[in-house]
């Protein structure tokens, strides 16, 4: 039998990879850098859906729509890692447990 | 001119209060005793106008309106008859003459504006009590005095006893204060107002009225009057409510002399002669102003004859002389009692500018075992104090001799059990005033000197401003006595008096002329035998009071400790007082109130605040995870809320 992959399919892996973005931004303990990637984890799955829902409906505003999206989420990328970058220069350090200077 | 008399010394007190800088030492000393030596010449007048002329010259001057609520009208006004002449005569007098000798007592103080201020006011007000025309501007005056008093007794404010004297001072009088407002309070309620000529001719109709107070049934006119004096027993110092003026001998010694000896004290005095209709129809409170007055008279003279302290031992006796008084008014022999009060004024004024004079000149020295021998070095005021002296034992032809031996007469007169008392007591007194007058003289002035070599060096006699309001005093206490007699207390009786007072039975004073030749001698040997056992102790056998005090051990401790009053009212309300205060400081106020109120409320911010802050752990996944929740919980809203 032949599975037809349809929408739903698409819609499940969007909503995996945005948990797995989720968790990785509260669940990490570790490292900035992957909040950051758990960041671009969720944009992508936010594409997918978009993708998913054009390819869908027929309609190609959503596909466009994400060309955009990796744009701007190329250069958001490129600055979060030069804050880092100025932000380890500074504090000698980029672990997640040492960066709570606006704690009560 | 009655205004004037009034007004010109609040307004000199003003002046030299207000603008001190401006007037100046000198010109504020210039302002007071300029405008008292105005309303003394003036009040001289008056009572000439309105006294000693016969016929009635009362008259009622109405100056302002005060208070005007409903029914309850109270007018500044002035009521001028005798009673009001003769207490503006002696107020004036003796105030200006102390403000006269104040320049001379005061002149190494750095704040006298201050203190002729004070002076000042306290001459208003005192007049405003005596002019009065109504209860409430009684009270007034009555409260002014008061405040003067205290401001007076505590000039000297950087001296700890002088501060805590003034305190004891207000406090005490508060007590009588009470029981005089509470006593204002009955008369509105039950005449409608607080006009004395309306209470007075009204009184007849109350006579057999009872009230009804904490299930007691009480006889009116007998409560209202038994407030009224124990009004008059705060400000006048009676048995009971006395312990405040031996203590506000802290004070500058014009202050005594002025305030607690000739004039403020003898207010209640004045009080109840005014009061007079009222209290002839009430004769239980006449009885207990006969009994108290009597004790007071003897008490203080016990106190006076074991004290050391010059001007306590003649505090002590305008404590026992304002109680003669006071038994007077019991008797129903009121012109006796204003007639002492006239001469008391002149003869303890005297006394106590005499004694400021032996301080002044012994470097303020006030203990009478560190005098002795001043007679050569201070002659003049020696003289003074011993004309004071006389008068005050009531030797013959001297001002005391008429006024205290009516008194004592009187009460020989009354025939009643109440009388008998007041005599009895009377004659005692009367014995133990002479041994401790001449006790006084004699320790003072005679025998060796017992001050220190620089203390003698020192001594001399006062500038004349000083002795001038001696002389004039002098004068008063050797002739005021057989000036006036006829005219208080005998055959000019009711042209003088004029209605002013008010006698609903038989005149003591008549049947006093007729008593037995026992006892008019009475207080006569009585003041002999006080003079002959002073001079016996004293200058003869000058051991002798140590093995007397020796053998009564237990009267001499009596006596020396004031029959334990001061130690007495510590235990019963001192110290209950501090206890209670400490209670509820500690546990009422900062326990409870503190506690849950500001306290508490601060530390629940405090402590919530607290809670909110740990939210705020600085973690960023902790943040992205509370706006993920937060995101969650809306889109769940949304999505299931809107079905």
């Amino acid at each position: 039998m032949m599975l037809e992959i349809g929408i739903e399919h698409y819609l499940t892996v969007a909503a995996m990879l945005f948990t797995l973005g989720v968790f990785g931004i509260f669940l990490n303990r570790k490292n900035v850098i992957i909040i950051l990637l758990s960041v671009e984890l969720i944009l992508l799955s936010v594409n997918i859906n978009l993708v998913a829902f054009s390819s869908y409906m027929g309609d190609l505003t959503g596909q466009i729509f994400t060309m955009f999206i990796l744009t701007v989420a190329a250069a958001e990328a490129s600055i979060g890692l030069a804050i880092l970058v100025v932000y380890f220069r500074n504090r000698g350090s980029i672990a997640v447990e040492d960066i709570h200077l606006m704690k009560g | 001119m009655y205004q004037t008399i009034v007004f010109l010394p609040l307004i000199a007190a003003l002046v030299a209060g207000l603008f001190s800088k401006q007037v100046g030492v000198r010109g504020s000393q210039i302002i007071t005793c300029g405008a008292l030596i105005i309303a003394a010449l003036l009040s001289w007048f008056a009572f000439f106008k309105v006294a000693m002329t016969p016929g009635d010259h009362s008259l009622h001057i109405q100056v302002l309106s005060w208070i005007v609520s409903g029914d309850f009208q109270i007018n500044w006004a002035f009521q001028i008859d005798t009673l009001t002449a003769v207490m503006l005569v002696v107020v004036n007098t003796v105030s200006c003459l102390v403000h006269i000798y104040s320049v001379g007592y005061m002149s190494h103080d750095p704040h006298i504006q201050r203190f002729m201020s004070y002076l000042s006011l306290f001459t208003f007000a005192m007049l405003m009590l005596v002019t009065a025309d109504n209860f409430v501007q009684m009270f007034f005056g009555w409260e002014g005095v008061g405040l003067a008093s205290y401001l007076l007794i505590g000039f000297w404010y950087k001296k700890p006893s002088a501060c805590a004297a003034a305190i004891k001072a207000f406090v005490v009088n508060r007590v009588g204060d009470f029981g005089f407002a509470l006593g204002i309070f009955a008369i509105f309620m039950t005449f409608g107002s607080a006009d004395f000529a309306v209470v007075f001719s009204d009184v007849g109709a109350y006579s057999d009225k009872t009230i009804y107070f904490l299930g007691m049934e009480l006889d009116l006119l007998t409560t209202i009057c038994i407030l009224l004096f124990i009004g008059a027993m705060g400000k006048s110092a009676q048995l009971g409510l006395h312990t405040w003026l031996p203590d506000a001998m802290e004070g500058p010694t014009p202050v005594s002399a002025l305030i607690h000896a000739a004039t403020m004290v003898t207010a209640g005095v004045f009080m109840v002669a005014r009061c007079s209709p009222l209290f002839e129809y009430a004769p239980v409170a006449l009885d207990v102003v006969c009994i108290i007055g009597a004790s007071t008279a003897f008490f203080a003279a016990t106190v006076g004859m074991s004290q050391f302290d010059i001007k306590r031992v003649i505090a002590y006796s305008t404590c026992s002389q304002l109680g003669y008084m006071f038994f007077a008014l019991g008797i129903g022999a009121y012109g006796a009692a204003i007639f002492h009060l006239f001469t008391h004024a002149f003869f303890k004024a005297l006394l106590f500018l005499g004694s400021g004079s032996v301080i002044h000149a012994s470097s303020d020295e006030q203990d009478m075992r560190n005098m002795g021998g001043l007679r050569k070095k201070i002659p003049l005021t020696f003289w003074m104090m011993v004309i004071g002296t006389l008068a005050l034992t009531g030797f013959p032809f001297f001002a005391g001799y008429y006024s205290k031996d009516m008194i004592i007469e009187s009460a020989f007169a009354a025939h009643s059990s109440v009388g008998s008392y007041a005599f009895g007591m009377g004659v005692a007194a009367a014995l133990m005033t002479s041994f401790y007058s001449w006790r006084l003289i004699f320790m003072t002035f005679f025998g060796e000197s017992r001050a220190s070599k620089e203390v003698q060096d020192h001594v001399h006699e006062s500038p004349q401003v000083m002795l001038a309001p001696l002389y004039v005093l002098a004068l008063g206490a050797l002739v005021s006595g057989f000036l006036f007699k006829e005219y208080f207390v005998g055959h000019h009786y009711e042209d003088f008096w004029a209605g002013a007072l008010t006698l609903v039975g038989d005149n003591v004073m008549e049947t006093a002329h007729h008593v037995p030749s026992w006892v008019i001698a009475s207080p006569f040997i009585a003041m002999v035998s006080g003079l002959a056992i002073a001079y016996y102790f004293y200058i003869k056998r000058p051991e002798m009071p140590g093995k007397f005090v020796q053998t009564f051990r237990f009267l001499h401790a009596l006596s020396f400790n004031k029959w334990y009053f001061d130690e007495l009212y510590d235990v019963i309300f001192v110290r209950p007082a501090m206890k209670l205060g400490y209670f509820l400081w500690k546990s009422g106020d900062e326990n409870i109130i503190d506690r849950y109120g500001p306290d508490g409320v601060s530390a629940a911010v405090v402590r919530v605040a607290e809670r909110f802050r740990n939210l705020q752990s600085g973690y960023l996944y902790h943040y992205a995870f509370a706006m993920l929740i937060g995101l969650s919980a809306f889109v769940t809203w949304f999505v299931l809320g809107g079905q």
